[in-house]
């Protein structure tokens, strides 16, 4: 089984759990015999390449007015879209993207022949982003083209490649699989961005099997979007397991840490935990919370603490890198992730892996597949405040959960979920 | 005859390093010592170094008619002597002419005066004995940190044996009266006061190179018949500005330093103008009014308010927090801890955390070295907590050999 792959980010380049997943699922597709090609723009050379082959989107020349015009649908126009719509991007990081992206961006490399341009992706979330969406798909028909007779079935991952795979789908004529890990209504609430919510739904409609990561985006992938719940199969996500060299990491409070790691965006919800945690230090107040993680909610938040009167236990790490995301698991005692709407949230695994006790929201995809979760309603921030309270006060429950979450987490591996995916692959391709 | 009273601030904060949340009880040293030694250098060469040589030239050259005022922060005392002693000699040799007077402030510099009254007595009578330490004369006359004053603070300052004290000559304080002349404080009126020309101030130390300004270029000539004539009222000019404006906020190229240098002989050869230190000028001139100032002002912004520093709730939720830790720090006593909340204490971790950037932005841009509010606020707070922890621990093991020694003596 050969696998042409449409993503956007791969490890170590990533910015969301969305090049987390690709990197484990390509992993488990690989155990299983299953080859993939992954195209991504901007391959920077250094991804961890052993599980695939990573292919350059700008290196592969695309030839001008021959399919483009087909497959970018004829009724497009090229909109700047807001900025809050953009996936994983706060409006600051936005801004001086779109002033860098200015000046490199839209190079066109000329090469002899003025038929043939060599587009050069940005690899990131930039000011164009539509135009990106629709130049990627352009090159992927070229990928298609040129990976002719290499590849059985065509798998996208999340709208930003939906074109492409709709593009690779018609040149080669293979199936297409797309691959839902966050909805527009996930990333903006009610407020969705018509274009981003149009090209989900042609993407869906397009594709001969639907992959959703929980029931919950499943639901909303046949109730928002009108898609035949015969295609659309749910695949839980996994979670990798690494060499943990940071288990032994000394720490330097001994208070306890009640950890928070995400982007600071309204969808995470942060506000939740902030009012949860001063709710905590009126009781007990040998504890700490620390906010790891950046987003356009994070000046709010700052204010908020400082106006609770509680910013000398509260901390804020800013966007961590590597080994820091290691470390900021191995020091905490309680793990916290209160997302308003969470289509999975792969970030509970990894702290249950570290051995930290987790407390998620109901309102999230992970919450199908773990027991060994305290698990309450994003908005009840007295029931968060009594199961933080819980978890450190009460050293058995922590220990306890600590315990048979390790156990529950190891149990979750990428091998069963690549597997189903297999299946799936095969039951198109036949 | 009119008196211009030249009076001069020094100071240099001791700037944080990016202390993050994993340094946390593991690390604490807090400062940023190549910022701290790179600036104070670069300020030494460009300012302290070539100012001082200039003024103890005219002061000799003028056998006495030149004199002067510094007030000078702990903070930038203890970086002189860690990173550019030479300075401190040069001040040295200006104290030794007997033209220059060192007025008495706080020692880090602080804010003490809004919130902890005892903290602020405490921290100015560390800096005098500093002053009577590095200089050899006691301060007679005061300035708050960032000319902060009000009523009650002068009070508090009146009690400490201070006969004079500066202030900003603020609009919304002085209304129809001038600037040009001594006051006294409203509580106790043996306290007079010095109010900053904050237009002729402002003239040298913000307009003097700006070329979109109608009077530049701004030439001693100029400048003194902006004040020798007989129908500009007052019998005082207080000049009262950073003394970093000579070479660092106004760069050597602008002719300042040459401004300075020909001011004294052109003013003195007017026969109308004669220069006095803070305290000669308060002692010379009666008070003709008692002055007002029931909320505290400072020679800050357009507000003259003391907002820079305490106008948000980033900047309260700090400073509150911070002097929380005076008991515990008191109680302690030690010179390592006294050294750290000192440097903590200082007003520009405030001044930092400002998030007024409309018309006054520019002058915070300029001071400050974060790329925002926040990010400072964060970084302050994550140092505080770390001070806090080791108080905690300090206290803690205190309180054991404490019990230990008396289970001992009762044995």
């Amino acid at each position: 089984m050969r696998v042409l792959m449409f993503g956007w980010e791969f490890p170590p380049h990533i910015a969301g759990g969305l090049g987390t997943a690709c990197y484990g699922l390509t992993k488990g597709l690989a155990k299983h015999d299953v080859k993939v090609i992954f195209v991504m723009p901007h391959a920077t050379g250094n991804e961890d390449q052993r599980f695939v082959r990573v292919v350059n989107a700008s290196d592969v020349d695309a030839t001008y007015g021959d399919f483009g015009k087909e497959f970018i649908p004829g009724d497009m126009t090229f909109i700047h879209i807001d900025s809050n719509m953009v996936p994983y991007i706060s409006p600051e990081e936005f801004e001086a993207e779109r002033v860098k992206s200015q000046q490199t961006e839209g190079r066109v490399t000329q090469h002899g022949d003025v038929w043939r341009e060599r587009y050069n992706f940005s690899g990131r979330y930039g000011a164009n982003l539509m135009e990106e969406v629709a130049r990627y798909a352009v090159v992927a028909a070229e990928v298609a083209r040129q990976l002719e007779g290499q590849f059985d079935v065509i798998h996208a991952h999340d709208w930003l490649t939906y074109y492409a795979g709709m593009a690779a789908k018609q040149v080669s004529g293979k199936p297409l699989v797309v691959h839902i890990h966050a909805t527009e209504f996930d990333r903006s609430g009610e407020n969705v961005n018509q274009s981003v919510y149009n090209i989900e739904r042609a993407g869906m409609e397009a594709a001969d099997r639907v992959i959703a990561v929980s029931n919950l985006t499943r639901n909303i992938v046949t109730s928002r979007y009108g898609i035949d719940p015969s295609k659309v199969v749910t695949v839980h996500n996994a979670v990798t397991f690494g060499v943990d060299s940071w288990k032994d990491f000394e720490r330097g409070v001994d208070d306890k840490i009640v950890t928070f790691l995400g982007r600071i965006t309204y969808q995470k919800g942060p506000d939740y935990f902030v009012e949860a945690a001063a709710k905590v230090l009126k009781k007990v107040p040998n504890v700490r919370f620390v906010m790891a993680g950046s987003g356009d909610m994070m000046n709010h938040v700052v204010r908020r603490v400082a106006k609770l009167g509680i910013a000398d236990r509260f901390h804020f790490t800013g966007f961590l890198k590597g080994d820091d995301v290691q470390k900021m698991f191995a020091m905490s005692d309680v793990y916290i992730m209160p997302s308003v709407s969470e289509p999975f949230g792969i970030s509970p695994l990894e702290a249950m892996k570290s051995n930290v006790p987790v407390i998620i929201s109901k309102q999230s995809g992970v919450a199908e597949v773990l027991d060994y979760a305290v698990k309450v309603d994003y908005w009840d921030v007295d029931a968060m405040a009594d199961a933080i309270y819980a978890l450190i006060q009460y050293p058995a429950l922590g220990k306890m959960f600590a315990r048979k979450g390790l156990q529950e987490v190891t149990s979750l591996k990428w091998d069963n979920a690549a597997e189903k995916v297999k299946e799936i692959y095969e039951s198109v391709s036949q | 005859m009119k008196t211009i009273c030249f009076y001069f601030q020094i100071h240099q904060p001791l700037r944080l390093k990016t202390y993050r949340f994993f340094n946390m009880g593991k690390d604490h040293y807090y400062l940023d010592d190549v910022a701290n030694s790179t600036i104070m250098r670069k300020v030494a060469n460009r300012c302290y170094l070539p100012m001082n040589s200039l003024l103890l030239k005219l002061i000799k050259q003028h056998k006495g008619a030149f004199r002067i005022s510094f007030s000078m922060s702990g903070l930038a005392v203890e970086q002189f002597r860690e990173y550019a002693p030479e300075v401190l000699d040069s001040f040295r040799e200006l104290a030794a002419t007997g033209c220059v007077e060192f007025l008495g402030e706080t020692y880090a510099h602080s804010l003490a005066s809004l919130i902890d009254n005892d903290e602020f007595v405490d921290q100015i009578k560390k800096h005098s004995a500093m002053i009577k330490k590095e200089f050899g004369m006691k301060p007679t006359t005061f300035r708050n940190t960032e000319l902060i004053y009000s009523d009650t603070i002068g009070e508090t300052v009146a009690s400490l044996g201070f006969k004079a004290m500066l202030a900003e000559g603020a609009k919304h304080i002085l209304g129809w009266k001038s600037p040009n002349f001594v006051y006294a404080n409203a509580i106790d009126q043996k306290l007079r006061l010095l109010l900053r020309n904050y237009k002729l101030s402002d003239d040298i130390a913000f307009r003097f190179s700006d070329r979109g300004w109608n009077e530049w270029p701004l030439t001693v000539d100029k400048f003194i018949s902006w004040i020798t004539p007989e129908d500009v009222p007052g019998e005082i000019v207080n000049l009262f500005m950073d003394y970093e404006t000579f070479g660092e906020h106004q760069d050597a190229s602008t002719g300042i330093f040459d401004f300075m240098a020909y001011l004294p002989k052109a003013a003195l050869a007017t026969k109308k103008i004669k220069f006095a230190t803070c305290s000669e000028t308060a002692a010379a001139h009666q008070p003709v009014a008692v002055l007002s100032s029931p909320h505290p002002m400072s020679w800050a912004d357009e507000e003259r308010d003391v907002t820079a520093w305490l106008g948000n709730e980033l900047q309260n939720e700090a400073f509150n927090k911070l002097y929380s830790l005076r008991p515990s720090v008191k109680a302690i006593g030690s010179k390592d801890f006294d050294y750290v909340w000192n440097f903590m204490q200082s007003s520009d971790h405030f001044y930092y955390m400002a998030t007024k950037w409309l018309s006054d932005g520019d002058v915070h841009k300029y001071f400050n070295p974060y790329e925002s509010s926040y990010e400072s606020f964060i970084n302050y707070m994550n140092v505080l907590s770390d001070f806090a922890i080791e108080l905690d621990k300090k206290k803690e093991e205190l309180g054991k050999s404490a019990r230990k020694s008396k289970s001992v003596s009762h044995a």
